[in-house]
């Protein structure tokens, strides 16, 4: 049905790393000096959020956990339009390239939304004396999450290139269609009892060295997203490659086993 | 085209006519859920009146599930998806196909529900038209998903696990809107609850979309 070395075919017009050569290392001059610049922001975004920024009129200090909060959410809902956009173009166009792109963005997307969403319950707890409130964004990001948590698991399971790639492509686009019925569900629901959530009351608020801090770690955030992306990029691209190996390895071992014995 | 989704899902229902899975076990375990909420949350209390409309939904959920299962089972084995890729019907009428035929099982599945929610909860009707509509558009929203995350885990060996996890996330607007829906026809106040049964009717009909034109690399390659 499917040739099981269609990886290997479309391998050549999509590889991550101009020469063969440069295939033992995931890092390249563009993502090292990407990285460079991902630790300048954090470092900056730590020094601003935690030190100069002024503690919030109301909230105090616990308003600090925005600024991780905010930058991790963002990239999270990045990563899963990225997943969306690579699952669009891998069923048009059925290059590994786009598969690998949907599959790392989905990954790092559910890990800084499971971030997003401990350092908003801790946030609940300091603020609210409890973990959890079915506040809007946090039920919303719950479902969503568990949402990404089937991609993976969809992923996870073993199958030749292609197949999988066609099914997670699939899963993905289903999950990206949900993303604003389900923010709409969830506002209806929660949003008549609440009004605003604090969280939202928080932005309008801030200026100066707060709103640096806030941009600084948003910036932060976002290149921590691609650097990592990137990486995960090409982790998974060797991965395949090695799996390329290995089987033509088999391969050749076995037919050697059979010209000892004499065919 | 329409006589081919008429084809599609004739089949499937004489499927089940003769086989009688969906009588003989799905609804039964449905049944057993609503009893099994009523074990858990004091009827004598009011807990359980008032909860009716979420359990009522949290129950088809939990049986579309089973009856999902058991509609894109048959497909997997003997080699079935190739033999209806090789009848030369198009993708996307096998989907539409599938989803009639899920939406006639659904829809009767539901109807012996509310007369067991009737009896058992003693729930009295009011607002009739919105909580038709709200179930129609809740029926055809889980059909339409259903196919598409029923069909790519039918030929998985861990398709028993795989389905409720990718599905019961997708369903979780459908049953916050179908439920809420619910609640305010139940208390006689349809107006607000047009807007939940307009949700609904978007799922739907996005997933509807979503489902005719992906079943074709679905049935392909997945």
């Amino acid at each position: 049905m499917t040739p099981s070395n269609s990886a290997s075919d479309t391998a050549t017009d999509s590889a991550p790393t101009g020469s063969r050569s440069a295939l033992t290392s995931t890092s390249s001059t563009g993502s090292r000096a990407l990285g460079a610049a991902a630790l300048i922001t954090v470092a900056l975004g730590i020094v601003y959020g935690l030190i100069i920024s002024p503690p919030d009129a109301k909230l105090g200090s616990t308003v600090r956990i925005i600024y991780l909060h905010v930058p991790t959410v963002l990239a999270a809902y990045l990563a899963f339009i990225i997943t969306a956009v690579g699952s669009a173009m891998y069923l048009f166009k059925k290059t590994e390239f786009w598969d690998l792109l949907a599959s790392s963005a989905a990954e790092i997307g559910v890990i800084f939304f499971a971030v997003t969403i401990i350092d908003g319950a801790l946030w609940g707890k300091v603020t609210w004396g409890v973990f959890w409130r079915w506040e809007p964004r946090l039920t919303t990001s719950a479902v969503l999450l568990l949402m990404y948590i089937g991609y993976l698991a969809i992923r996870a399971l073993p199958a030749d290139p292609h197949t999988r790639a066609t099914r997670s492509a699939i899963v993905g686009l289903v999950a990206v269609v949900n993303i604003p019925i389900v923010h709409k569900a969830v506002d209806w629901w929660r949003g008549i009892h609440q009004g605003q959530t604090v969280l939202g009351t928080v932005d309008p608020n801030m200026a100066g060295n707060q709103l640096f801090a806030m941009y600084m770690s948003m910036l932060a955030g976002i290149l921590v997203f691609v650097w990592l992306l990137i990486h995960r990029f090409r982790v998974g691209y060797l991965t395949e490659r090695t799996e390329d190996v290995a089987l033509a390895e088999a391969i050749e071992a076995r037919r050697l086993e059979n010209v000892g014995h004499g065919g | 085209m329409i006589r081919d989704i008429l084809l599609i899902a004739g089949k499937d229902l004489r499927i089940e006519g003769r086989s009688r899975i969906g009588v003989a076990q799905v609804l039964p375990f449905a049944l057993l859920v609503l009893l099994l909420f009523a074990f858990a949350l004091d009827p004598d209390r009011g807990v359980l009146q008032a909860a009716t409309p979420g359990l009522f939904w949290v129950t088809v959920l939990f049986a579309s599930v089973l009856a999902l299962q058991r509609n894109f089972g048959i497909e997997a084995e003997d080699g079935i998806i190739d033999a209806l890729r090789l009848s030369g019907i198009a993708p996307a009428s096998i989907y539409l196909g599938k989803v009639l035929a899920l939406i006639v099982q659904l829809a009767a599945l539901e109807l012996v529900l509310v007369a067991a929610v009737a009896v058992f909860y003693n729930t009295d009707f009011h607002g009739v038209p919105l909580l038709v509509a709200i179930a129609a558009a809740t029926t055809v929203g889980i059909a339409a998903t259903g196919s598409i995350y029923g069909a790519l885990a039918a030929r998985l060996r861990s398709r028993d696990t795989i389905l409720p996890l990718l599905i019961l996330p997708l369903l979780a607007p459908v049953l916050i809107s179908a439920t809420r829906g619910s609640e305010v026809a139940l208390r006689g106040e349809a107006g607000t609850g047009w807007s939940w049964a307009a949700l609904l009717g978007l799922f739907a009909g996005a997933y509807l979309v979503v489902g005719a034109v992906l079943f074709s690399p679905l049935l392909e390659d997945a």
